[in-house]
């Protein structure tokens, strides 16, 4: 049993918190936030210096080892930040389908390129109806000549905006819900039949709904095995999952400490309101909440990590991820609560992280979702 | 004992039903249903309609405009009007100011303010809390120095809701410094036009400028808007805070909300073929949040039925606000559960009334998450609910 961190993820730790200091503090993330793309060039291009877009890919791809423990401690300092770069929608969801089911050919096209800061990517994997379920595909592929042909629509593709390629899940055998059938396709996000509906996310993120008609695609944009994409199409899912648990671990953390900070400081009946026992209960149960995040999200990283099952695995990321969506609730509505009025404000950062922290909850499959796929896995 | 409604009581609901089905605006009910911003228009056409039927202002006394219905026929009132969208009158005139008025204010002052409140001619907003005086509204700053039959008035108010549309505002000033902070409260009417004061928008989490802070810097006001006696304005201030608890349950809304999530329920697919009515996770939910509203609706009738015999309502009614105000946030939750991954895109500009563009998720999903961030604000607001349970601890239990 060891729980220290590695060499390495202290560096990595240590690298991240040099950069928000430098380059992350709340007034810049809100202009980055309100500029055109929504996240930072130069950020992105830092990131890929800093070696940060290489964690999610294994030793073989030249990466960092892609170890779920290594990306739990750069994303829960990312989540004290709130950094809105889109790390994972790119290296995490797109470089990791690439990584586990693109040919030799794909990979070395794609993953230096992503890994230099020079790709960005997204994952259009849900649909209107689809609510969590991966396999709920309706978007068709057929083949035709040596092409295929994509039709239907993905709902809020994180990064659709700003990506260079999207990977779209299509059904090319089977029936809507069948977990047999459904393929992968690279597509540019320039081919024709291609449109995109692109807006902001409550908690400053970019995503689109993007519609595919008649979307013509090179039989070498299929990743992976035609009609086998399934099980990938989970784990690397559930990768993103551990990451952005991980990311509510920090985010958590920050709104816990900033509240305590608040209860010391500010003055109400001719006493700091933190003197008051109702209140103190009230936190010391939001430190509670924080301490079992981050111990179910470190446990999910570990088993993410080891040699288990593909089942087993899915089942410690669901239990994370219902775990923390219920820390979000708490902690998230008691820092608000605590804060008062000012915090539902603009100005402060807790109404940010608070957002941030709620969006958390509902990607990827919110906690009720993930207790009953924990019941049945 | 007895919680049917009487013949009578049933023919009232039927006129209040016609009526609504009549005279509310087919244009704001749609809005309403749509999730579609209403604006002030919206706000003061209704009311005048309502002001035109008689029906305004239910809880006034009747030589002022009330209607004189009993309690039940109030809630009848209010639950139907709920059914439909209907929305109520803006509060701060209303509920808020008006019932200070009438109780307290001179006859010059009923005359002269009240009749616009009820017609929807002038618009109120409440100057209370400041910077520095939340929870402990009684600590608060803003001066009012008598000079000649003016009062001049400095200091900050904030989280004052609405003030860019309102006319007048209802402030609590302080006009002794040498006595115990309660005792040195007045309460004062200010025309919004009188010069030195200015409003500064706070943005909420939900991207609206819906409270402002309010600056005054010199202000003259007639003495004559002085309501009741100098110094005596924190009993004022107290009575229309039971007010404002009372009202605050919101019972019929969150039953009707109830309804809308259920009938959302049945045709939100729930991503494996069925429908979320179908998911008992989600099912059991909506039942428990359903047996809570009625829970909360008998505490609310028996409060009422309790004023109705010459009490009034008293501490008990923290109850309605925090358990009123838990079950509008949670209901808040299940409406963005609903939603799914459409409760995440930020485009408010959908529902503004002038949009023509492309809809992105169905049936108000992507406000869901909006309203969730804003109704934070009812834990807080109002006396938060933490203050409620020191009433309760403290007037009730005795602790």
């Amino acid at each position: 049993m060891d729980f220290s961190y590695s060499d390495e993820q202290q560096m990595l730790l240590d690298s991240v918190q040099k950069f928000v200091q430098r380059h992350y503090s709340f007034d810049d993330r809100k202009l980055i936030i309100e500029s055109d793309t929504g996240f930072s060039a130069e950020n992105w291009s830092l990131f890929a210096e800093l070696g940060w877009l290489t964690v999610p890919f294994k030793l073989e791809d030249d990466g960092f080892g892609a170890l779920a423990t290594d990306l739990m401690v750069l994303m829960e300092e990312f989540g004290k930040a709130m950094v809105v770069e889109p790390f994972v929608p790119t290296a995490v969801l797109g470089g990791g389908l690439v990584s586990e089911l693109g040919n030799s050919q794909q990979k070395a096209d794609l993953i230096p390129q992503i890994m230099e800061g020079q790709l960005q990517l997204a994952a259009g994997l849900s649909e209107a109806q689809s609510r969590y379920n991966l396999a709920n595909v309706s978007c068709t592929a057929s083949a035709a000549g040596g092409n295929y042909v994509l039709n239907g629509k993905k709902v809020v593709v994180l990064n659709g905006p700003a990506a260079d390629k999207i990977i779209v899940s299509a059904r090319t055998s089977g029936e809507q819900n069948d977990e047999q059938g459904i393929s992968l396709f690279l597509v540019d996000a320039g081919a024709s039949g291609v449109s995109k509906q692109s807006y902001t996310n409550i908690d400053g993120h970019r995503a689109a709904e993007i519609t595919l008609s008649n979307v013509s695609v090179t039989a070498d944009s299929l990743l992976g095995e035609l009609g086998g994409a399934y099980g990938t199409i989970v784990s690397v899912t559930d990768k993103a999952t551990l990451a952005v648990c991980a990311e509510a671990v920090g985010a958590l953390d920050s709104l816990l400490t900033k509240t305590v900070e608040y209860a010391k400081t500010r003055k109400q009946f001719g006493t700091a309101i933190g003197s008051f026992q109702a209140l103190q209960h009230r936190m010391a149960d939001m430190f509670i909440e924080c301490q079992l995040a981050r111990s179910i999200t470190i446990m999910a990283a570990m088993k993410l990590d080891s040699d288990d099952s593909a089942q087993e695995k899915s089942k410690a990321v669901s239990a994370a991820k219902a775990r923390v969506g219920k820390a979000i609730r708490k902690v998230g509505q008691d820092a608000v609560q605590l804060h008062g009025g000012i915090g539902i404000t603009e100005e402060l950062d807790v109404g940010h992280f608070f957002k941030r922290v709620t969006a958390i909850e509902t990607l990827f499959g919110n906690s009720d979702f993930h207790s009953t796929r924990f019941a049945k896995l | 004992m007895d919680a049917a409604f009487t013949v009578e009581e049933l023919e009232f609901q039927r006129e209040v039903q016609e009526f609504l089905e009549k005279d509310f605006p087919k244009d704001i009910r749609s809005r309403v249903e749509q999730r579609v911003h209403l604006g002030k228009e919206d706000y003061v056409r209704w009311q005048k309609i309502l002001h035109k039927q008689g029906w305004a202002a239910p809880n006034w006394p009747v030589e002022h405009g009330g209607t004189g219905w009993s309690p039940v026929q109030k809630y009848i009132f209010a639950q139907e009007m709920a059914k439909v969208g209907a929305m109520e009158p803006v509060a701060f005139g209303m509920k808020m100011v008006a019932p200070v008025i009438y109780t307290y204010g001179s006859e010059e002052q009923k005359q002269r303010f009240l009749p616009d409140i009820l017609a929807s001619n002038v618009w109120w907003c409440q100057g209370y809390s400041e910077p520095n005086a939340g929870s402990d509204l009684a600590s608060l700053k803003t001066t009012a120095v008598r000079d000649g039959d003016h009062y001049v008035v400095n200091g900050t108010k904030t989280w004052n809701t609405l003030g860019q549309y309102a006319d007048w505002i209802f402030c609590l000033v302080r006009t002794d410094n040498t006595v115990k902070k309660q005792e040195g409260i007045s309460f004062l009417l200010i025309d919004m036009k009188t010069p030195g004061i200015k409003l500064s928008p706070i943005y909420l989490i939900d991207g609206t400028p819906e409270v402002n802070e309010v600056y005054f810097d010199n202000v003259r006001v007639p003495a004559e808007n002085l309501i009741g006696e100098e110094n005596k304005g924190w009993t004022y201030a107290k009575v229309l805070l039971t007010h404002e608890r009372t009202n605050i349950a919101g019972v019929p809304r969150s039953k009707t909300r109830l309804e809308k999530i259920k009938a959302l329920a049945a045709r939100t697919p729930d991503g494996s073929g069925g429908m979320m009515s179908d998911d008992p996770v989600f099912s059991k939910k909506i039942a428990e949040t359903e047996i809570q509203v009625l829970a909360l609706e008998y505490a609310e009738l028996r409060t009422l039925a309790a004023v109705s015999t010459g009490k009034a309502p008293g501490p008990e009614s923290s109850i309605l606000k925090i358990v009123g105000t838990e079950a509008t946030q949670y209901l808040d939750e299940l409406f963005m559960e609903l939603a799914a991954l459409h409760s995440l895109p930020y485009v408010s500009e959908q529902f503004q009334a002038d949009f023509e563009g492309e809809m992105i998720g169905e049936d108000g999903a992507a406000a869901t998450a909006l309203h969730y961030f804003n109704n934070r604000k009812q834990s807080i607001f109002g006396g938060s609910n933490e203050i409620q349970k020191n009433i309760i601890s403290k007037a009730v239990l005795g602790l």
